[in-house]
């Protein structure tokens, strides 16, 4: 069996009598990315807190890779302390320090590099981050996001193989949100660290995690995949998710994956019930134009997409959702699939002569923008994952935009 | 019914009962303060310390010492006018440079450069660790494997410990000059009088009392007043910001009040 990396066994945490972790028991496993959501106010951070060593549980352990904490020495417990990083909610810079300054700190205070070698990590640190211009500047003269990607560039420099994220994308507008999300993401990909985050993003924040942590009245109340998470019938994971993701997913504008369900449900029920309808997998290579371009274009084409897809079959009677990072479903339920054919070209036509042109301006790298559809039909009996599927084996390039540039193949 | 007596048992019951809280307390956070500046203080011995000790010493004392030296001027000044007329009723005006330095360097020289710095340095010292503290800027630290005590308040006491006797010897010589300039230039007492008296009646003991008096003042203003910084999230009666002024107030009145009760004591045993 797996050990886990961070194990919580009947966690309680009172602060004044209010007890706020009433027995929690997780498990976190190394290289994944998990989520912890709840409602505000449950203890979410609280926990995050526990992890880090900033609180002791009043009752229960924490063990770490199958040790209790509390039984290790001081030197072990550094030792452990030594592989995790913390992003805090309200970024907790120092105000009176550069970003340079900010980002060294660590370096400067726990290691005995030389002064050029801590230079070079955080300028390297600070050009991933895109915040090269910026070093001489205080946190109080940067924008929110920009001292959130300083936060972040502060918890990275020391390359830590668990990094704790309270609330990183808060206040953030969505394509910032989801590019902190993706860059989380490639961060794991890149370095492989194991990822803790307290978040609210949904659905964008499930896309990218492996585990999700449902915290509940002071409880874990589920802990699994997010697969496993939408599969579950449970009022109270229903009531929670509603009351965060609400009706439209905020990147493309398009309907939260809860409402599309409702509504292809309605649809079935309402006369299609013994009839075949459409639906179409719009998708692009995200994370290959993520790595190319950046996750801000990336985003940026995502949203377009998201866009132009309710701006075109939504007067059809098609509705649409975001599924994956990089994948948008809509459903035709009055098209017959000719129709549909027909309709995708001239969409695929209009995305790429008008949408794509703006979105790549100024790109001064070389790249290539692929949009792929999958056009199948669909029976009552079909679930929406079945259709995905269904759809993924019949993915097609329907647009492509180049940067023109003669020596882009090399 | 209520009787006269359970109320008057109830009234002294609650006296004893707030009386006996508020020792607790006292006792309590003494007892912490103390602990917290020996974790401090043994820090202060750590690797990576020289730095952080002088950009403190550099706020703590040099930025301090125009500040100083203006209110040893006065001080001085106003000393040589005071005891001038005062030495003159006993047509012993001649002894006016021993006085004033004498003075100076036993009593006011540390106590009112210690006040001094606690209100220009030590009132900044708990603010600035109280922002850092409620912005959870010390958790980061902790977070960033930083010990908080070793970075913050550790150089700050030793930055204290250095700058509390430099300032305090440049107090006294400045008040001594003060106290020539209203003596000899203003009144006309004998120049060399004013100095070879202060030659002939201030010895080493006199300088080490006022030594001694200082470095205790160190320690009890960068203690106190980090102290009241560090745990400014404890208050019970107030939260925020609110609690990092109120943290700050009390430690500048703390403060002064310590190196009064000090400074009788230290006197009292150096006679």
């Amino acid at each position: 069996m797996k050990i886990p990396l961070i194990e919580f066994r009947d966690v309680t945490k009172r602060f004044d009598g209010n007890t706020v972790l009433d027995g929690a028991n997780l498990n976190i496993y190394e290289n994944e990315i998990t989520t912890i959501i709840g409602k505000s106010g449950t203890g979410k951070s609280v926990l995050l807190k526990h992890i880090i060593g900033l609180l002791s549980p009043d009752e229960g352990g924490i063990l770490f890779r199958g040790k209790p904490v509390n039984e290790m020495s001081k030197k072990e417990w550094d030792g452990c302390r030594a592989q995790i990083s913390f992003m805090f909610q309200n970024n907790a810079l120092f105000d009176s320090m550069t970003v340079f300054e900010n980002i060294a700190l660590p370096l400067r205070q726990t290691t005995n590099l030389k002064k050029k070698e801590i230079e070079k990590r955080v300028m390297s640190r600070l050009e991933q981050m895109e915040l090269a211009d910026v070093i001489h500047q205080y946190p109080s003269e940067l924008s929110g996001g920009m001292q959130k990607r300083v936060a972040m560039a502060r918890a990275l420099v020391t390359d830590p193989s668990i990094v704790l994220f309270d609330e990183p994308t808060t206040g953030q507008d969505p394509i910032r949100k989801n590019m902190i999300l993706s860059m989380i993401a490639n961060y794991r990909k890149k370095f492989g660290f194991t990822a803790v985050l307290v978040s609210h993003d949904i659905p964008d924040v499930f896309f990218i995690s492996d585990r999700i942590l449902l915290l509940w009245e002071g409880n874990i109340a589920f802990q699994g995949t997010y697969e496993e998470l939408t599969r579950l019938d449970h009022p109270m994971i229903d009531e929670f998710i509603r009351s965060i993701e609400g009706l439209k997913d905020e990147l493309t504008g398009l309907l939260s994956k809860k409402m599309f369900r409702s509504r292809y449900d309605f649809v079935i029920d309402r006369g299609h019930a013994d009839s075949i309808i459409t639906a179409v997998l719009f998708g692009v290579h995200f994370d290959r134009l993520s790595d190319r371009l950046g996750s801000q274009t990336a985003l940026e084409v995502l949203k377009t997409l998201g866009e132009y897809v309710n701006k075109y079959f939504g007067p059809l009677g098609g509705f649409s959702a975001r599924h994956s990072r990089g994948r948008i479903l809509t459903i035709l339920p009055y098209l017959q699939p000719e129709e549909v054919e027909r309709s995708v070209h001239d969409f695929a036509w209009e995305f790429q002569q008008k949408a794509l042109p703006g979105i790549t301006k100024g790109i001064q790298e070389c790249f290539e923008i692929m949009v792929t559809a999958g056009i199948t039909e669909a029976g009552p009996a079909d679930d929406i994952e079945q259709i995905i599927e269904k759809a993924s084996t019949k993915q097609k390039i329907i647009a492509t935009y180049q940067c023109g540039k003669e020596d882009c193949s090399k | 019914m209520i009787m006269a007596s359970d109320i008057k048992e109830s009234f002294f019951w609650s006296l004893f009962h707030s009386l006996g809280k508020k020792t607790m307390r006292v006792i309590n956070d003494l007892g912490a303060a103390v602990i917290f500046f020996a974790l401090a203080f043994l820090r202060i011995f750590r690797p990576k310390q020289f730095r952080e000790i002088v950009q403190q010493v550099f706020y703590i004392g040099a930025k301090s010492s125009n500040i100083v030296m203006l209110i040893g001027l006065f001080t001085g000044m106003v000393l040589g006018l005071q005891l001038y007329y005062t030495l003159r009723k006993f047509g012993s005006e001649g002894f006016l440079g021993s006085v004033v330095a004498l003075s100076l360097i036993r009593e006011l020289g540390p106590v009112l450069t210690a006040i001094m710095i606690t209100a220009r340095a030590g009132s900044a010292m708990t603010a600035e660790i109280g922002i850092l503290r409620i912005s959870e800027q010390i958790d980061a630290l902790y977070a960033m494997r930083i010990d908080p005590i070793r970075y913050l308040i550790s150089p700050r006491i030793a930055a204290s410990v250095i700058s509390f006797p430099l300032l305090t010897a440049f107090f006294d010589l400045i008040g001594i000059i003060g106290g020539y300039l209203t003596g000899v230039v203003l009144l006309g007492v004998n120049k060399g009088a004013y100095f070879y008296r202060i030659d002939a009646y201030v010895d080493l003991t006199d300088i080490r009392g006022g030594f001694i008096k200082s470095l205790v003042f160190a320690v009890l203003v960068s203690t106190i007043c980090c102290y009241q910084g560090y745990f400014t999230h404890l208050r019970t009666d107030s939260y925020g910001s609110k609690s990092v002024s109120l943290s700050t107030t009390s430690a500048v009145v703390l403060s002064c009040i310590m190196i009064l009760i000090s400074d009788y004591v230290i006197t009292s045993f150096l006679m």
